[in-house]
């Protein structure tokens, strides 16, 4: 018989699935952060000056601030002048399909089950794959743009629908908000651009790939969401990462705009790795999402499974700015080994008539650190608003780690705020219980796990709730406390 | 069909089970009886493989098979089940969930293929017949919120599902009504066949009115110090444990 002990040390082994590297030609700009790597950058792009002059203000910006101290970790120590800020796949040339990008790259995807062709693509999900830097396909735009919806590299929604970006861009975030965000406004490399337009519905779930690559860069891509009156779009985001010894840094922006009446869905099934047993490594996951719901009666919806990364920081956060519009964030995070997780969400009740519902379930695991951080605030005008929030947190194995820092702010009378939390640990007993009824631990693990998960699971879209639910039972194999 | 041959254990280093032998043939119904910490529960616990028991000495062999090797779960899927005194509560995990799960992995052991969902469907209303399990108890999440009825009643339902060779209750009758009780006998006794064997374990002879066992065994101070049958449970239930404790302390001092 396995002792817990021994089990919960077998989790800090298990390796990372997706930590192999391809070998493929890069074009890769020499480390440092300077405004002559921006110049670089935004040359390399063909970008007009307007965006130029952005990027050397979110740059100005940047160099003002400092990290912030207020997170509940050790902020690790970066280096950003040792980072390289542009890595590309070399290209020969133009490309115009699919059959003309790298094999090797098109191997990669593959490997990592996305689906990059379009004839053998089964799920009817269109994809944008961002390797490193660069956006290097996006599938179903024919069909998509039938339609008028416009899904596309962020670099090419640059050069083909230059009023769109120029008028959204920053909007949400902006180059101001943050130093990370400030990094990201002068340095972004690439990222995804989706319009819908007015009262068009999505025919399908739009998806973003990220996969980080090259050695000793940082991934800064930025994503830019539309949402035009009465329309619907639901798009998912997943992301992978080599294994290796030092830190890579992603420092991503999402910014979502619904105008009147449109609903936007969000979902991240987050999987960078996450490093190894001794906290050797893994992505900085320091991403800043948001959102706004412009319109009235407008939605917008995060859900997001974090299960990778050495540290994820970040709050997906909704601007409820229309009358009786409406914010949702579902969020899973599981740390195990030494990963840090200081994520949740921030709600602002702008407009009259506004709801919000947040749903996190925390699991810690190993030495894991898990924090929600959430800020639910009612602003004067926010008659009537509605807030409910559960914050569950779930611990396997005595030696990891659950906080949780709720903030609440109402300046309305009127406004109904509730929050709920619950602690509560995965005990020997009821492993007992399921193995006495033939079911192994880790399968027991899994079950109790999934169960816990199953309301923000429910969220998702059909495929990925089955990736999520596998990347789970693996991330938590063999982890019995 | 099981066979335990000077059995000793402990818990945290302290003497349990003092050296039991036992043998329960297919289609026997074998009660245990004894005192508060006599060592009744624990012998449960050891056969179905709780790892802060520690065997130092001693055989079990399960159909020609060393129990004593196998992980909880393998003797489980083998076909020993442990009705619980106190069944955990587990959220969120629903009680038709888990039982699948449970069935399909002791059918993957046993070679089988998993039930499709019409099949399972169909066995578990007929279990649920047959031990009279409230069905809108299935949807729940696993013994959540249930009464302590409801959880016994429960372990005879999975008992029922998982249909395994040896079946060991651990003091199932304590906190039923009398009512409640009836229920869990009747629902024991047509589980009852010529391949399946009981071990009860219980404090009160008032479960043995309902299941009548073949066997009635005495567990005092981790042995079994006296075994008979039914009759010796009535026998029990009139003068106590007192004389048997007397008669032993006698035979141990000549």
């Amino acid at each position: 018989m396995i002792n817990s002990n021994e089990i919960i040390d077998d989790i800090a082994n298990k390796e990372y699935e997706f930590g192999f590297s391809t070998d493929i030609e890069m074009d890769i700009a020499p480390p440092g952060l300077n405004e002559d790597i921006i110049r670089f950058i935004s040359a390399k792009k063909n970008e007009p000056e307007w965006l130029l002059e952005w990027r050397l203000k979110g740059f100005a910006a940047f160099k003002k601030m400092e990290f912030p101290k207020w997170q509940h970790f050790e902020m690790p120590k970066l280096d950003l002048q040792a980072l390289s800020y542009y890595a590309a796949p070399r290209k020969k040339k133009q490309l115009n399909s699919l059959d003309e990008v790298d094999p090797e790259l098109l191997a990669t995807f593959a490997k990592l089950g996305i689906p990059l062709n379009e004839q053998k693509a089964l799920t009817g999900v269109a994809v944008d794959a961002v390797f490193d830097s660069v956006s290097v396909a996006t599938t179903f735009k024919g069909k998509l743009k039938e339609m008028g919806v416009i899904f596309c590299s962020f670099g090419e929604a640059v050069q083909e629908h230059p009023d769109l970006v120029k008028k959204y861009l920053g909007s949400v975030v902006p180059h101001t908000d943050n130093i990370f965000a400030a990094l990201n406004a002068a340095v972004f490399s690439d990222g995804s651009f989706v319009y819908i337009p007015k009262g068009v519905r999505c025919p399908m779930e739009l998806s973003t790939y990220f996969r980080i690559n090259a050695q000793n860069t940082g991934q800064f891509e930025r994503t830019l969401i539309i949402a035009d009156d009465n329309s619907y779009v639901s798009y998912l985001e997943g992301c992978t990462a080599p294994m290796r010894d030092e830190n890579q840094l992603h420092a991503a922006v999402v910014e979502l705009i619904a105008l009147e009446q449109a609903e936007i869905k969000y979902s991240t099934v987050q999987n960078w790795y996450p490093g190894d047993k001794d906290g050797k490594g893994g992505i900085y996951n320091f991403v800043t999402k948001r959102g706004i719901c412009k319109g009235a009666a407008s939605k917008i919806s995060w859900t997001q499974v974090e299960t990778g990364s050495a540290i994820t920081w970040k709050y997906p956060s909704v601007i409820l700015q229309g009358d009786h519009s409406e914010g949702e964030f579902y969020s899973v995070a599981v740390v195990r080994n030494k990963q840090i997780a200081d994520t949740g969400t921030k709600i602002h009740h702008i407009g009259k008539g506004t709801k919000s519902r947040i749903i996190s379930k925390g699991i810690s695991a190993g030495r894991g650190d898990n924090s929600y951080r959430g800020l639910v605030s009612v602003g004067p005008r926010a008659d009537n608003a509605r807030n409910f929030t559960q914050c569950d947190s779930l611990l396997i194995g005595n030696q990891c780690g659950s906080h949780t820092f709720p903030y609440i702010e109402s300046r309305n009378k009127t406004a109904m705020i509730e929050h709920e939390a619950t602690t509560s640990k995965i005990g020997e007993d009821q492993i007992f219980y399921l193995n006495q009824r033939g079911i192994d631990s880790e399968k027991a693990v899994a079950l109790i796990v999934n169960g816990y998960v199953k309301e923000v699971l429910n969220q998702l879209p059909m495929e990925f709730a089955v990736e999520a639910q596998k990347l789970l039972s693996i991330t938590l194999e063999g982890s019995v406390g | 069909m099981l066979t335990i041959k000077n059995l000793h254990a402990e818990v945290e280093g302290k003497k349990i089970l003092k050296g039991i032998n036992l043998e329960i043939n297919k289609g026997e119904m074998h009660a245990i009886m004894g005192p508060n910490g006599s060592g009744k529960s624990s012998l449960a616990s050891v056969l179905a493989g709780r790892d802060n028991y520690t065997v130092t000495e001693g055989e079990v062999w399960f159909n020609g098979k060393n129990l004593l090797d196998m992980a909880p779960e393998e003797r489980a899927r083998e076909g020993v089940f442990l009705a619980f005194q106190y069944p955990v509560e587990i959220p969120g995990v629903s009680n038709l969930n888990f039982l699948k799960t449970a069935l399909n992995e002791i059918r993957a052991y046993k070679g089988l293929p998993a039930l499709e969902a019409r099949e399972f469907l169909k066995l578990t209303k007929e279990k649920q017949q047959l031990v009279d399990f409230h069905s809108n108890l299935m949807n729940r999440s696993l013994n959540e919120g249930f009464s302590g009825g409801e959880k016994k009643r429960n372990e005879i339902f999975q008992l029922a599902m998982l249909d395994p060779q040896l079946a060991i209750l651990d003091e199932t009758d304590s906190g039923l009504d009398i009512d409640a009780l009836r229920i869990v006998s009747n629902g024991v006794n047509k589980l009852r066949d010529a391949e399946k064997s009981f071990v009860v374990i219980t404090h009160y002879q008032r479960l043995l009115e309902y299941i009548i066992p073949d066997f009635v065994h005495v567990l005092y101070n981790g042995r079994i110090i006296k075994t008979g049958t039914k009759e010796l449970a009535l026998e029990l239930e009139e003068r106590g444990y007192d004389w048997l404790k007397e008669e032993l302390h006698l035979k141990e001092s000549v």
